[in-house]
């Protein structure tokens, strides 16, 4: 922290949460660090309780049922036609709006980005993002659960312990369904048997690639085909099903019976729990609490985190068990992570945000958002790979030429009555370069003043 | 049968920026007089250079001035001759030929009452209608709409309109209502938004400069070989310069094109919905651009690029109006003016008087309304800008009174508050 409180007001908003919004930094300066540990002190900060939001069976219940109807709609369509014989008649029209699965995911990212927008700091949202793209999921493949996943899997625990997390994670549909593992069968299971098929090793892959230890911290191949036998039969309830359809399903049918060995452990336990237990020893690695502590620093702080911090999070992450409050605190409580310098590019998401947040410029609608992310290339929920987005400058450089399009519309929407000179206090505060000033000072509109503040390299680094 | 006015979708408002702000009624006195008046305001936001737009090439001065920078009838490209001492830009064939029609006038050496040079505040000072700036929440040709008596709304429907917008400029803020329409194309960040931007990198991010320098280049070498989709044909606007023509691929789009398209697609279609029975009668638009502190470029370059697109907006009005034309004010303005003389980057610099443009089928036009202050030093306004001697407020409460009928009173108190000095100029439109 350096000797400027105002100054670190800025800097824990920009870095550490979702930009300044109203007077956050004047706010914030009498204490930027206790605002931001004080966020982590309540322990539903993250949870979207939102009855309007429905739950992942839910989801698959409606969505199943929906295309049910749209299919009938269109036999009954096809046979009237072919009824009439009218070889002319025109196809039959397609509904107009959104079907179901995408109102769903809009709902869902309205809430997920009203979240960021109303946040004090958005320290708590910043780690939510974080773990969310850590543990991804892709709209491509599993569009209407995005939303849920992320509540059901990701938020519950951003305040908890990794393990839970993790078993949350993995054992959620989405997942199941994104990384194939909802069809993978032991080949020694009762289904495998009949239907002569085996394992899916995919889930088992990426869950010690990437999300626990980490790519080349010394398992083998066989660890990953046994750790698939493992969560063989981790399934889903087929969606047709009235009751549960769409939720997990721990399949024994489908489960490879008997006991595996993984990472050197081998694992006796019967059915679900034996899953459970290699997470939780996957959770506990050492080389998992380095890749976490590596990636979280390598987020918040610098592309090449200083060791210091690293260490430091490794530390805490072995020492409390993984707890991610604990991992939060230290991340906030290390000098390293405030004195770095500002190099770190936000990403599209984070820096939409912030525009929102600086110049009040909110629409009820959440698609120009979705379309601005789609635009820069970090489109929600839909990464390209289940590595997630990259988290390194290098992949988002080159988007900035898109961001002065977006950034110029946004400021076209900006109030009159907001004077730019005073939205650089609001957005920046002492952040802002005599440059930028004056670079704001002298554009030639309104407009281009704040495109200007919004492009300018202090509102885009953190 | 009433016909809806359009009613732009959520997204479209959105998303959209450049906005067509208007008053949906007639006013009731000019409707007594048998005339249904339609009236559009252009702001040009960043201040136009109003001795480059339409030069003095009749003073001995002006070469001395701007040398081979100024305006002259041997060219190249040769300015258009308007009176035996005024020319207009070359990049301004429509609105010659409406000045020739006796149906634009060209008010010069005219000003705001803003003495200072912030765009800000000038952009405040001439869309309040007050003598100093951040004294209004609202603009003067709102202030003029609310003094009028409406002879009922046109579109007994049309409030529906009123009630969405996004941000509204000064210049329409106010009691009355006003109504919004978004144009569905954008404008695009200008050049010069990404040269100060760039400008700006350089001096605080080299590594954001290089990135921005370097896609900079390709989107140019992008739209150079045709690269950028979709291509639509251009319709050739009528008169272009010929030259551009020959020497371009008839694909090839011009450089500033997008600003052109955008000019004049947002003015043709606030004429377009003008010139309804049902429309609105009174709008303003802005068209952004027009500091030009470096390479202005006044006979080929940035500023004859952006020239050459507000005569697009004025011809694309004058087609879009149809009949409706003949009884149309576009009245054309900007903040403030620029240096007489070329600056150190062959641009200007924030100056003072500058040109106001009165362009329609309504308005008695084929003149220069100039009281030239000349140009030598002892003439300039602190030895460096074009020195006013016609105040903006005089021509536009002469426009109002005249033209749309708004009281005299009401002008002189709460249109243009403080503005005794600035008697309303009469007969600048036929009634």
């Amino acid at each position: 922290m350096s000797a400027n409180p105002s100054l670190d007001a800025a800097l824990a908003l920009h870095r550490f949460g979702f930009g300044p919004r109203n007077n956050a930094i004047s706010k914030l300066a009498a204490d930027p660090r206790g605002a931001l540990l004080a966020e982590l002190d309540h322990p539903g900060a993250a949870l979207i309780q939102d009855p309007n939001l429905l739950d992942t069976g839910e989801i698959a219940r409606a969505v199943f049922d929906f295309r049910q109807e749209r299919k009938a709609v269109r036999f009954a369509q096809q046979a009237d036609q072919m009824m009439t014989a009218n070889a002319n008649a025109t196809p039959p029209a397609k509904p107009p709006g959104p079907g179901l699965p995408q109102q769903i995911y809009l709902a869902e990212a309205k809430a997920h980005f009203d979240r960021a927008l109303d946040a004090e700091t958005g320290f708590v949202e910043r780690l939510v993002w974080f773990w969310s793209n850590h543990f991804c999921v892709s709209a491509d493949k599993v569009h209407p659960y995005v939303g849920a996943f992320e509540r059901e899997a990701i938020r519950p625990h951003v305040l908890g312990h990794f393990a839970d997390m993790l078993l949350a994670v993995e054992s959620h549909p989405a997942m199941l369904l994104y990384l194939d593992n909802a069809h993978s069968m032991g080949p020694d299971s009762i289904a495998g048997h009949n239907q002569h098929k085996g394992i899916n090793e995919n889930l088992a892959r990426e869950i010690m690639e990437l999300h626990t230890l980490g790519v080349r911290t010394g398992y083998s191949q066989a660890d990953v085909t046994n750790f698939a036998n493992v969560i063989s039969g981790w399934s889903i309830f087929p969606p047709r099903d009235q009751e549960n359809g769409g939720e997990f399903n721990f399949n024994a049918r489908m489960h490879e019976p008997g006991p595996q060995t993984v990472a050197g452990h081998t694992y006796a336990g019967m059915g679900f729990d034996q899953g459970a237990a290699v997470l939780l020893d996957l959770a506990r690695n050492p080389a998992t609490a380095k890749h976490i502590a590596t990636k979280l620093a390598r987020h918040f702080v610098a592309d090449d985190p200083p060791p210091q911090l690293v260490e430091a999070l490794r530390a805490s992450f072995v020492k409390s068990d993984g707890d991610l409050r604990e991992l939060a605190r230290t991340l906030l409580l290390s000098p390293e992570a405030w004195a770095a310098p500002r190099s770190k590019l936000k990403r599209p998401g984070e820096w939409l945000v912030a525009t929102a947040r600086a110049t009040g410029v909110r629409s009820p609608d959440v698609r120009p958002l979705l379309n601005a992310q789609n635009m820069l290339g970090e489109p929600l929920w839909r990464p390209p790979a289940p590595k997630g987005f990259d988290d390194v400058n290098a992949a988002w450089m080159d988007g900035i030429a898109q961001r002065l399009e977006i950034a110029n519309q946004v400021a076209h929407r900006v109030s009159p009555a907001d004077d730019p000179r005073a939205l650089v206090d609001t957005a920046l505060g002492p952040l802002a370069s005599a440059e930028t000033r004056q670079a704001v000072a002298r554009a030639e509109t309104r407009p281009e003043a704040v495109a200007m503040l919004l492009m300018s390299a202090e509102f885009q680094r953190r | 049968m009433a016909i809806k006015l359009h009613a732009p979708s959520r997204r479209e408002l959105l998303l959209s920026s450049g906005v067509l702000f208007a008053w949906t009624c007639v006013p009731k006195l000019a409707l007594a007089e048998g005339r249904d008046p339609r009236l559009l305001v252009f702001i040009l936001r960043g201040a136009l250079d109003g001795l480059a737009a339409v030069a003095p090439v009749g003073d001995p001065d002006w070469i001395r001035l701007r040398g081979n920078q100024g305006l002259s009838l041997q060219g190249p490209p040769a300015a258009l001759p308007l009176n035996g001492f005024f020319a207009l830009n070359p990049a301004m064939p429509n609105l010659h030929r409406m000045y020739k029609a006796g149906h634009a006038t060209i008010v010069h050496a005219v000003s705001s009452p803003y003495r200072d040079r912030s765009h800000f505040d000038g952009q405040d000072v001439l869309e309040s209608g007050l003598t100093r700036p951040g004294a209004s929440e609202s603009g003067w040709l709102n202030r003029a709409l609310a003094s009028l008596v409406p002879a009922g709304n046109v579109n007994p429907k049309g409030r529906e309109a009123f009630a969405v917008g996004p941000i509204t400029p000064l210049v329409v803020r106010g009691a009355a209502p006003v109504m919004s329409w978004t144009p569905p194309r954008l404008p695009p960040p200008t050049d010069d938004m990404v040269m100060r931007l760039l400008d700006l990198y350089r001096h605080t991010d080299p590594a954001l400069a290089h990135v921005l320098e370097e896609r900079r280049d390709l989107a140019a070498i992008a739209r150079e070989d045709g690269m950028l989709q979709p291509q639509r044909p251009q319709p050739h606007p009528p008169g272009p310069p010929a030259q551009q023509t020959q020497m371009r691929p008839p694909n090839r789009p011009v450089p500033g094109e997008a600003q052109r398209r955008y000019f004049a697609e947002s003015a043709g279609a606030a004429a377009k919905f003008l010139a309804r029975p049902d429309g609105p009668r009174i709008g303003a638009l802005s068209f952004d651009g027009w500091d030009t502190h470096a390479a202005e470029g006044a006979t080929n370059g940035r500023l004859s690029q952006l020239l050459g697109a507000l005569d697009g907006a004025l011809a694309a009005v004058e087609s879009g109006m149809g009949p409706a034309w003949n009884e149309t004010v576009v009245a054309v303005m900007t903040e403030f003016g620029r240096t007489a003389r070329i600056n150190g980057t062959d641009g200007t610099d924030h100056g003072t008087a500058t040109i106001a443009l009165l362009v329609g089928g309504t308005v008695r036009g084929g003149r220069v309304l100039a009281d030239w202050p000349g140009l030598k030093e002892s003439d300039l306004r602190d030895g460096r800008d074009l020195k006013p001697t016609t105040d903006l407020r005089a021509i536009l409460k002469g426009v109002l009174r005249d033209h749309v009928r708004v009281d005299e009173k009401a002008l002189a108190s709460t249109v243009f508050p403080d503005s005794a000095m600035a008697k309303a100029m009469g007969g600048l439109v036929t009634v």
